[in-house]
């Protein structure tokens, strides 16, 4: 029997069918390759031309599914629910999209930073941590398998300490910060993992598709409610969710700037993904627990933190910390439209995880520049540095208006959409009235903070002794790149719109009933 | 060259053998019985990190240098990711090891596991190694300037 060769149909797969698995893997490999090859040199360009690849594929991805319908695909021949599953639907290929497009502009920016900040003979170490944490947040955010995205944000995660913690070149303090956050992301992660062992223990199933056909088969009870509520907790802590937020003015601050930009771009928006995946497709919208939580909790919580957050950034004297909490304060918008409930609530905040991804990127490249420049982000240092750096201080400028959401600029589109939504739901309650007035007022403590650093920028007096010069052109090529973006996606709103708008009906409609099993590959 | 310690260093140089053996077997018998990637990399990095402890860090560092642990935990991985993209080519899933044998799937499959185990084991050996001397190797008191 053993010899008689046993006749298997197999369809060979082609590349097409494997990108989402080569969005995660392409980066992955890079990892160990850059370690391996031990070569200063070749680290760099290893790194980008995976990175470019990952953005290549998210894009091709994002064009195939924006209209609707997803991409599957099955690790290793096995089945789902038993076998890990990758599923990309509109709203994944979006995040995955702003994710690869931020790794790939911030490479450039990275190379001129890193030998300005880092040691030389950490660099190579550096790109592949960079490659790690790059991976870990496309894998959070690609995987259709609970379990699986606990596995890449620890990646994320624990890559994402190391890159903070390499600061101390500059700064000791980053240390400090690093253990902070590694603390704070630590009990996040356990959260979360606790959660999913609730979800796990309540159902057997850890792929989401069929967790929600079974949450939905046996209804209610404490179980599933604790599980929501511990990976609320754990991923809030992740998102920097208002009274989680502690560890990140300082990672952010002391991190090296190129870190700093990756990760104000992506971290939060790849954890924020998993919060609004987990909300509406393990939990389905019509999961009364947690939507009353989100009404009841997330709203005031989010309100709270575009004041208090916006209202604490107005007093730093530190551009870079003074960002750091604006992080938090948008952060607070998206949670609001989330919790908001609406598809377009739901648009607004999909749309403003990508503007904001955008609009910080741009500003924290800007304080790399000045910190390249002028060794120092305080408001001291950087006195007067529109006048010696026109160009880079140009593109602040830029991405200043769009986090204030001036007409004009991407920022602008997902703050109005976020209001119309807020309007949408007031003939409802007032409070949801309240809630637009309270987005404008915020945006006016916005206009504060962003204003008092273009003052310092612009009508300062230059230290004299100060010796900046222009940005170097690998720093200013991708900070105009974003600020293109910026305004680009202010005036043409129709990809990105489209694409959100679809992303919010996908997670709108939850995912039960929808556990594909392929019938080719899974015959074991 | 240390003269205390006989017995310890009699013992060690004798167990040495005996335990990266015994990972060995671990290693490779995994798929039959308990054991696997995991369990043999810890063995293996133990006879390395026992022999550290009695002979000193710089002997062991002679056997296994420290860049040779890096390189080795960075290959593992390359092992594993390499099974996973072999079977790419030959047209199946991502480690979707009937693409190792394609007429015989369950012999496809034992080779495959062997094959990711051993990555597993290499990278785990490295891993370990690698923290027992980021340990071992940690200056012995912190300077004031580093704070």
């Amino acid at each position: 029997m053993a010899d008689t060769a046993q006749v298997v149909e197999h369809t060979a797969r082609t590349l097409r069918d494997h990108l989402p698995v080569l969005q995660v893997l392409v980066p992955f490999v890079t990892a160990p390759l850059i370690v391996l090859l031990g070569s200063r040199r070749l680290a760099w360009p290893l790194a980008f031309i995976a990175s470019a690849v990952a953005l290549v594929i998210s894009f091709i991805m994002l064009m195939e599914v924006r209209e609707g319908g997803m991409l599957t695909y099955t690790m290793g021949g096995w089945a789902p629910p038993l076998g890990i599953e990758y599923r990309v639907d509109a709203a994944n290929a979006f995040v995955l999209l702003l994710i690869s497009l931020i790794g790939t502009v911030v490479l450039p920016f990275a190379y001129a930073s890193f030998r300005d900040e880092i040691k030389s003979r950490d660099h190579t170490l550096m790109y592949a941590c960079w490659m790690l944490c790059f991976t870990g947040l496309l894998g959070m955010v690609a995987t259709g398998d609970a379990f699986n995205v606990f596995v890449f944000l620890e990646i994320s995660s624990l890559s994402t300490y190391v890159l903070v913690a390499m600061g101390a070149d500059r700064d000791r303090r980053a240390l400090t910060a690093a253990y902070d956050y590694l603390i704070m992301g630590t009990i996040g992660a356990t959260f979360f993992v606790i959660g999913l062992g609730m979800l796990y223990m309540a159902t057997g199933t850890l792929n989401m598709a069929d967790m929600a056909d079974r949450i939905a088969d046996q209804g209610m009870n404490r179980t599933v409610r604790s599980g929501f509520a511990f990976i609320m907790v754990g991923m809030g802590l992740k998102v920097a969710m208002f009274p989680l937020h502690l560890w990140l003015p300082k990672a952010y601050t002391f991190a090296p700037s190129a870190v700093t930009v990756f990760l104000s771009a992506t971290a939060t928006k790849a954890a924020l993904y998993v919060m609004m995946r987990f909300t509406f497709s393990v939990y389905n919208p019509d999961f009364a627990f947690a939507t009353n939580t989100l009404e009841i909790i997330f709203i005031p919580l989010a309100v709270i933190a575009m004041f208090s957050a916006s209202f604490v950034a107005v007093f730093q004297t530190n551009f870079k910390r003074m960002l750091a909490y604006s992080s938090i304060a948008q952060v607070g918008y998206m949670l609001l439209g989330v919790a908001l409930l609406t598809d377009t609530g739901l648009t607004a905040a999909i749309l403003h995880m990508f503007n904001h991804g955008l609009t910080k990127g741009l500003l924290f490249m800007g304080v790399g520049a000045y910190v390249l420049r002028a060794n120092g982000s305080f408001y001291t240092q950087i006195a007067g540095l529109g006048r010696k750096m026109p160009i880079t201080t140009g593109a602040v400028v830029i991405g200043g208006l769009s986090l204030i959401g001036v007409p004009g600029t991407a920022g602008f589109i997902s703050k109005w959409i976020l209001v119309e939504a807020a309007l949408e739901r007031a003939p409802e309650h007032a409070m949801f009235l309240a809630i637009a007035v309270a987005i404008v007022l915020s945006s006016l403590l916005a206009v504060v903070y962003v204003w008092r650093a273009f003052e310092v920028l612009y009508l300062s007096e230059p230290d004299p002794n100060s010796t900046a010069t222009e940005a170097p052109l690998m720093m200013l090529i991708p900070m105009w790149i974003l600020a293109g973006g910026c305004i680009w996606f202010g005036f043409s709103t129709e990809l990105l719109h489209d694409t959100a708008v679809q992303a919010a009906n996908g997670l709108l409609q939850g995912s039960q009933g929808m556990l594909v099993i392929p019938d080719q590959g899974g015959a074991h | 060259m240390i003269y205390h310690h006989l017995i310890l260093r009699v013992v060690t140089k004798v167990l040495v053998g005996t335990i990266v053996l015994f990972a060995l077997y671990v290693q490779f018998h995994g798929d039959f019985s308990p054991g696997g990637g995991f369990q043999a990399g810890v063995i293996m990095a133990v006879a390395f990190i026992i022999y550290g402890i009695v002979f000193g860090l710089r002997n062991v560092k002679r056997v296994f240098p420290e860049w040779l642990v890096h390189k080795l935990l960075a290959l593992g991985v390359l092992i594993y990711a390499g099974t996973g993209i072999y079977s790419m080519f030959m047209g199946y899933d991502f480690l979707d090891y009937d693409a190792l044998s394609p007429a015989y799937p369950t012999i496809g499959q034992h080779w495959g596991l062997l094959i990711i185990e051993f990555g597993v084991g290499v990278t785990v050996t490295g891993v370990m190694v690698a923290i027992y001397y980021a340990f071992a190797g940690r200056p012995p008191s912190i300077s004031n300037e580093d704070w």
